[in-house]
C-alpha cells in the first residue's frame, strides 16, 4: 500500500487555498482541522452555523477544564476559544449570512462527489435516515465549496464518482477536491488533476477515481 | 400587568395539551437547551406532540445529559420537524431514529437554514418564502418550484407553535431576554413564533436593570419566565466534558 496523506496534511493543503480576510465555514471532520493550519500573516474569519463569527481555535486537552464552556461551541459541538472582535447572533441571522452569499469559502466533507461537482454528504443510503444540518445551505450558497476528504471509502471504493448514489446535498457546487492523494479541480470540461501526493503516479490516482481525470498542464507534487 | 414569573417548572408547563406543537431550543450540547422545562414536560406527560427542534437529541455518544431525546424515550412525540434526527455514530442510533424507522414517529427533515427561516417567518407574519437551498435534491419533493434570475427556488412554508420552550441567560420581569455566547442559537427565533413562549433563565433582573441597547428578545414575545435555582445545578455545574476535545 502506498502512503497516503494524513487528515492533518489534507487540512494543511486546504488551508493554503484561503485568502487573507476570507469568511470561512468549516464542516465536521477533516474540515474542522483546517483552523489549525492558517498560514502566518493571513487572517481568516471563521463562521459557524450555530451563530458565532470570528472565534479562535478549538479548545484542546491542555487547559480543557478551565476553558471549556457550554455556551462557547461551534456547530460540531466543540468548545471554541474567544478572540477579540468575535460576535454572536441567532440562527436566522446566521443563515442570512450563508444564504445571502456572505460566506467566501465552505469547506465540507463528502460521502461522494461527482464529476460535475455534485456533492453528497448527508446520508449513507443504507442508513435510511440522515441529518442535513447546515451543510445543504452552505453547499448551495457559499461562494466557493472545497471538499476535504479521503480519496476512497474504507473499503477502497472511489468517492469521486460519475454520478452520486447517495442523495445530493447540492448539485454542481464543488469547486475543488483535496484528498489524501490528489488535488482535483472541478471545471466545465470535467475533473482536472492538478496535484498529486508524494510518490503517486497519475494512473494510480486515476485507478481510484471513477470518472476520467484530465491532467493539468502544470501538474505538480502537492506543496504544503 | 400579568405576572410572568413562575415559581415551579411543573406549573409553567402544566397546560400543555395532548397533540400540542412545541418548539424546543436545541443545538448540540446543553448550551441554550431548556433542560428543566423539558424535564417537567416528561413528568407532565402530554403525548402525541409535534416537536420542532434543531436535533432530536442524543447526537453523540459522549453527551452526558438528558437532552430532548427524553421526550422520545417517554413516547410523547408523534412528529418531529428537525434537521438532525440521527446520531453521529450509526452503531448508536438515537431513540428518535429508531421510532422513525419503526413508523411510530413521523419525520419532517429540513435543511437547518430553511428550518430557522421557516420559524422566523412564522413569528414575523410571513406565510411562505422561496429559498434556493434544496432545489434539485430530494428536499424539493412535493414543493412548488420557481425560477428567479435563472436560479431555481423552492417555496417553503412558515412554522408556528403552541409553545416555545427556550433557554436564556438573563431576563427582566417584563420578559426581555439576554443570551450568553452560542446559547443564543435558535432560541430568539423560536421565542417569536409561538403562542406561549416559556423562558428558562439563570437570572431574573428588576425591570430597568437590563441595558435596553442590548436586549436580544424583546419582552412581548415571552409569556412565562422561570429561574433555574442555584441548587438545581444546571448548567454551570453539569459534567463539562459533554463533548471531548
Amino acid at each position: 500500500m502506498k502512503e497516503r496523506l494524513s487528515r492533518e496534511v489534507i487540512a494543511m493543503r486546504v488551508a493554503r487555498e484561503l485568502f487573507d480576510g476570507a469568511v470561512v465555514n468549516l464542516g465536521i471532520g477533516i474540515p474542522t482541522l483546517v483552523s489549525n493550519f492558517i498560514p502566518e500573516g493571513k487572517t481568516i474569519i471563521f463562521q459557524s452555523e450555530n451563530g458565532v463569527l470570528g472565534f479562535g481555535q478549538v479548545v484542546d486537552q491542555e487547559g480543557f477544564s478551565e476553558k471549556a464552556d457550554i455556551d462557547f461551541i461551534n456547530a460540531g459541538g466543540q468548545y471554541i476559544t474567544p478572540l477579540p472582535g468575535m460576535c454572536f447572533f441567532n440562527l436566522a441571522e446566521s443563515f442570512a449570512m450563508i444564504r445571502g452569499g456572505h460566506i467566501d469559502v465552505a469547506i465540507l466533507g463528502a460521502i461522494e462527489v461527482s464529476e460535475k461537482g455534485d456533492l453528497a454528504n448527508w446520508m449513507i443510503p443504507s442508513r435510511k435516515v440522515g441529518g442535513i444540518g447546515g451543510g445543504m445551505d452552505l453547499a448551495f450558497n457559499a461562494k466557493k465549496v472545497i471538499v476535504a476528504t479521503e480519496h476512497t471509502t474504507k473499503d477502497g471504493k472511489p468517492k469521486i464518482v460519475k454520478r452520486c448514489r447517495a442523495p445530493l446535498t447540492a448539485p454542481k457546487c464543488v469547486g475543488l477536491i483535496v484528498t489524501d492523494i490528489a488535488v482535483v479541480e472541478v471545471t466545465k470540461c470535467g475533473l482536472v488533476l492538478k496535484e498529486f501526493a508524494p510518490g503517486w503516479q497519475v494512473q494510480e490516482i486515476q485507478a481510484l477515481t471513477e470518472p476520467k481525470l484530465h491532467v493539468a498542464k502544470n501538474l505538480k507534487e502537492m506543496e504544503l | 400587568m400579568t405576572n410572568k414569573i413562575y415559581e415551579s417548572f411543573e406549573e409553567s408547563v402544566a397546560d400543555v395539551f395532548i397533540g400540542a406543537t412545541i418548539m424546543v431550543g436545541t443545538f448540540v450540547g446543553p448550551g441554550g437547551f431548556p433542560y428543566f422545562l423539558v424535564k417537567a414536560l416528561t413528568k407532565q406527560g402530554a403525548k402525541n406532540l409535534t416537536i420542532i427542534a434543531v436535533t432530536s437529541g442524543n447526537i453523540g455518544s459522549t453527551l452526558f445529559f438528558d437532552d430532548i431525546g427524553v421526550l422520545f424515550k417517554q413516547k410523547q412525540v408523534r412528529k418531529i420537524i428537525t434537521t438532525f434526527p440521527i446520531s453521529i455514530s450509526p452503531s448508536r442510533p438515537t431513540e428518535a431514529e429508531k421510532q422513525i424507522l419503526a413508523g411510530g414517529v413521523e419525520l419532517e427533515l429540513v435543511p437547518l437554514g430553511t428550518l430557522a427561516e421557516r420559524i422566523r417567518a412564522g413569528g414575523a407574519g410571513i406565510p411562505a418564502f422561496y429559498t434556493p437551498t434544496g432545489a434539485g435534491t430530494i428536499a424539493e419533493k412535493g414543493k412548488e418550484k420557481r425560477r428567479f434570475g435563472g436560479r431555481g427556488y423552492l417555496l417553503e412554508h412558515a412554522l408556528k407553535a403552541d409553545y416555545a420552550f427556550i433557554r436564556a441567560y438573563k431576563a427582566d420581569k417584563l420578559g426581555n431576554l439576554i443570551y450568553r455566547g452560542t446559547q443564543r442559537h435558535i432560541n430568539p427565533v423560536m421565542a417569536q413564533a409561538a403562542e406561549v413562549t416559556v423562558a428558562e433563565v439563570d437570572e431574573i433582573a428588576e425591570t430597568g436593570e437590563l441595558d435596553p441597547e442590548n436586549i436580544h428578545t424583546p419582552g412581548i414575545f415571552v409569556k412565562r419566565i422561570i429561574k433555574v435555582k442555584e441548587d438545581q445545578g444546571f448548567p454551570r455545574h453539569l459534567e463539562r466534558n459533554f463533548m471531548r476535545a
